[in-house]
C-alpha cells in the first residue's frame, strides 16, 4: 500500500481567472459580515471563556464572585495555577492520556478503512441486495448505543468462555464497538462523497485493466482524502470525548481521560475551577488534532462535483 | 510499560484488519472472472456487514423482540409495554420533548452552522479562519466538559447572595428581580430549551465545517456567469450556491436531526431528565436503570426506531435518484 496519497486534482483546474475573485467582496459589507459574525463568535465564546478564567481563579473567588468581575480590577486579582496541578494529578495524565490515544486512533482509522470499503462498493459496484444492505445500514444510524451495550457485553463474555479469549477491559473491545456505531454515518458520508466523483475516470481504469482493488486504493482513497479527512477529524472527536463505551468495555483498569474528568465532575463541592481545569486539558488534543487536518477542509468535501 | 502495549495493540490491530481485505482480495482473485466480479463487491462490505450485523442489527432486533416481554423478560406480554408507555402522561411529555427537540435543533444548528460558512467566506482567509475555528471549538469538547460549561453559566445561588452564573446575573441585573432557578422552570418548556441551547452550541460547528467545504466546492464559473447573467448577491446565492449544496444540507440536516432523536448524555449531565427534560434516550436508561424493566426499557427504544422510518424512506428514496443519474 505505497499509494501516493497526493490529493491528485480532481479535474484539471480551469485557469485561474486573472480578475479579482468572486469571493472578496465589497469593503463596506466585508465590515457587516464581520460583525455579525464577530457577533456569533463571541456568543460561543461567552461560556467557555468564562470556564477559562476560573479556571485560573481560587476557590474562594470563583464561589463568591462571578468571573466577569475579574476585568474590574485584572491584575489585582489572586491567579493560580494550582488547578492545572491538581488537575494533572487527578487526571493521571502521564497514564489515562495515552489510554486515550490508544483507543481514539484505531477506533478512527478502522472505521475509516471499513467504511471507504463500503462506500467504494455501494457506488461503483453492482451486486444483488445493494440498495437493501444500504438502506439497512442508513437505518441503524439511529439505534441509540445504550441498546447495543447489554447484548454486546454479553457476546464478549460467551466468547471469552468458550474461546478463552479475554476481551472486556482490553482496548480492542472498546475499538470494535466505536467502529462499528461509527460504520453507517462513514459510509453515508463517504458514499457521498464518491458519488459525485466522475465515473468516466473509474470506468477509464476500468478498461485499462486495473482491477477494483487498485482503483480503490490508488485512484478513489487519494481523491477522497478531504471527505476521509473530514470524517476522521469527527470520529476522532467523538472517540476521545466518549465516555460511555471506554466505561463499559475497558473499566477502570486502563482509564481513558473522560473517565477521569468525569469523577472530578463528582466534586462540584469542591468549586467550578477544579473540573474548569482538567476540561481544558482535555480539550487541548482535539484542538490540535483539528487544526493538524483543517487544511484539508479548504478545498472542500465536495471537490469533485466539477464536471 | 502501557505506553508500549498501548502502541504493539495500535499497529496490531490496523495492520491485522487490512491484512483481513487483502487476503479476501486475493482469494477471491483465484476465481474465474464471472465469479470475481459476483463476488468482490462482498468483499468489499463484507466485513462491514458482519460487524453491522452483530453489533447494530442483532441488538436492535433484540430490543424489539424484549419489548413485548415484561421486566424480567420471561412473560411474553403482547403490547403492554407500549399501552403503558402511551397511557403515562410523563411518557407523552418525553414525545413532546423530542418532538421540540428534532423541531428545533437541526434547524437552529443548520442555520448557525450555514450563516456562519457564507459570510465568513468573504471576510477575508483571516477572518474566516478565526471565525470558524470560533464556532468550531464546541465540537472538541466532551459532554461531561459542555456540561460542567453550561451548568456553570446556569448555575442559580439563592437570592441575597452574589450570583456568579452567568445567565442569572444578567437576569438579576437587569430585572432587578430575583435570580431564577433557570433548569428546573419546565413553564414553556424553558429549561428544555436552555439545554438545546448547549447541542445547537455543540452542532453548529459540525454543520459548518461541512457546509463550509460544499460552498468551497462550487466553481466560481457558475457564480460568475449568474453575475453577468445580471443577477445580484441574493439571487447568485439562492439560485446558483444553494442548489448546488443543497445535499450537503440535508445530509447534515439528517445527521444532526438523528444525533438529537437518540439524545441523551447532554440532558443525564444537566437535569438528569428531571423537571420536565425527559427525552426518549434518557427514558430508555431511566427505564433500564432506575425502574428495572429492561421490556419497557425496550419499548422505548422501539418507539425510537418506528420513529426513524420516514428518514429512511427519505434515504433510500434519494438514493436511488442519485443512482439514476449516474
Amino acid at each position: 500500500m505505497t499509494s501516493t496519497v497526493t490529493p491528485t486534482p480532481v479535474t484539471s483546474t480551469p485557469a485561474p481567472t486573472t480578475s479579482t475573485t468572486i469571493r472578496t467582496t465589497k469593503p463596506k459589507r466585508r465590515i457587516t459580515l464581520s460583525l455579525v459574525l464577530l457577533f456569533f463568535a463571541v456568543l460561543w465564546m461567552i461560556p467557555l471563556f468564562g470556564l477559562l478564567v476560573t479556571s485560573f481563579r481560587y476557590r474562594v473567588d470563583a464561589t463568591s464572585t462571578g468571573w466577569w468581575t475579574v476585568f474590574g480590577d485584572f491584575f489585582g486579582q489572586d491567579w493560580t495555577l494550582q488547578n492545572f496541578v491538581d488537575a494533572f494529578v487527578n487526571l493521571d495524565i502521564g497514564t489515562n492520556f495515552f489510554n486515550s490515544i490508544a483507543v481514539a486512533i484505531p477506533a478512527t482509522v478502522l472505521p475509516i478503512m471499513f467504511a471507504a470499503f463500503a462506500a467504494y462498493a455501494f457506488t461503483f459496484m453492482d451486486f444483488k441486495g445493494k440498495e437493501v444492505f444500504f438502506a439497512t445500514t442508513i437505518g441503524l444510524l439511529v439505534v441509540p448505543i445504550q441498546v447495543a451495550l447489554v447484548p454486546i457485553l454479553q457476546g464478549y463474555v460467551n466468547i471469552q468462555n468458550a474461546l478463552g479469549i479475554q476481551i472486556v477491559g482490553t482496548f480492542p473491545a472498546a475499538w470494535i464497538v466505536h467502529s462499528a456505531f461509527a460504520l453507517p454515518l462513514a459510509i453515508f458520508i463517504l458514499r457521498n462523497y464518491m458519488a459525485t466523483l466522475p465515473v468516466a475516470l473509474i470506468e477509464a481504469a476500468r478498461v485499462d485493466g486495473a482491477s477494483h482493488f487498485m482503483i480503490f486504493w490508488r485512484l478513489i482513497v487519494p481523491m477522497s482524502v478531504p471527505a476521509l479527512a473530514s470524517f476522521a477529524i469527527f470520529q476522532f472527536l467523538w472517540v476521545w470525548n466518549d465516555y460511555l463505551v471506554a466505561f463499559i468495555f475497558i473499566g477502570n483498569r486502563d482509564p481513558v481521560l473522560q473517565q477521569a474528568l468525569y469523577s472530578l465532575l463528582g466534586q462540584y463541592g469542591e468549586g467550578w475551577q477544579g473540573v474548569a481545569a482538567g476540561s481544558f486539558i482535555t480539550i487541548i488534543v482535539p484542538l490540535i488534532v483539528f487544526f493538524a487536518l483543517q487544511r484539508f477542509f479548504v478545498r472542500g468535501l465536495t471537490a469533485g462535483s466539477v464536471k | 510499560m502501557q505506553i508500549v502495549s498501548a502502541l504493539v495493540s495500535v499497529v496490531g490491530g490496523l495492520t491485522v484488519s487490512f491484512l483481513l481485505y487483502f487476503a479476501l482480495n486475493a482469494l477471491v482473485g483465484r476465481f474465474n472472472t464471472k465469479w470475481n466480479a459476483r463476488l468482490l463487491p462482498y468483499v468489499f462490505i463484507g466485513p462491514v456487514l458482519v460487524l453491522i450485523a452483530l453489533f447494530l442489527l442483532y441488538p436492535a432486533l433484540r430490543t424489539i423482540y424484549l419489548s413485548f416481554f415484561n421486566a424480567t423478560g420471561q412473560r411474553f406480554v403482547g403490547f403492554d409495554n407500549f399501552t403503558a408507555l402511551f397511557s403515562s402522561g410523563d411518557f407523552i411529555t418525553v414525545l413532546l420533548n423530542n418532538l421540540l427537540w428534532i423541531l428545533i435543533v437541526p434547524v437552529s444548528a443548520v442555520a448557525v452552522g450555514l450563516a456562519v460558512a457564507i459570510f465568513s467566506d468573504r471576510v477575508g482567509p483571516v477572518r474566516e479562519k478565526i471565525f470558524k475555528s470560533t464556532i468550531f471549538l464546541p465540537m472538541a469538547i466532551s459532554f461531561v466538559a459542555a456540561a460542567t460549561i453550561w451548568r456553570f453559566v446556569y448555575t442559580y445561588n439563592p437570592p441575597g447572595q452574589a450570583q456568579v452564573g452567568l445567565l442569572n446575573a444578567i437576569w438579576t441585573g437587569i430585572t432587578r428581580g430575583d435570580p431564577v432557578p433557570w433548569l428546573t422552570i419546565d413553564s414553556g418548556k424553558l429549561n428544555s430549551l436552555l439545554i438545546m441551547l448547549v447541542v445547537i452550541w455543540m452542532n453548529a460547528g459540525f454543520a459548518m465545517v461541512l457546509l463550509s467545504a460544499a460552498i468551497k466546492g462550487v466553481p466560481e464559473e457558475t457564480i460568475e456567469a449568474s453575475r453577468i447573467d445580471g443577477a445580484n448577491e441574493r439571487q447568485a446565492f439562492f439560485q446558483v450556491i444553494v442548489p448546488q449544496i443543497w445535499t450537503t444540507v440535508v445530509a447534515v440536516f439528517i445527521t444532526i436531526l438523528i444525533t438529537v432523536m437518540k439524545i441523551f448524555d447532554i440532558v443525564y449531565a444537566m437535569t438528569g431528565g428531571a423537571y420536565g427534560t425527559s427525552v426518549l434516550g434518557m427514558e430508555f436508561i431511566n427505564q433500564l436503570f432506575n425502574f428495572g424493566n429492561p421490556g419497557k426499557a425496550a419499548a422505548v427504544v422501539t418507539v425510537l426506531l418506528i420513529a426513524v422510518i420516514p428518514v429512511i424512506f427519505y434515504q433510500v428514496r434519494s438514493y436511488r435518484r442519485q443512482e439514476a443519474l449516474r
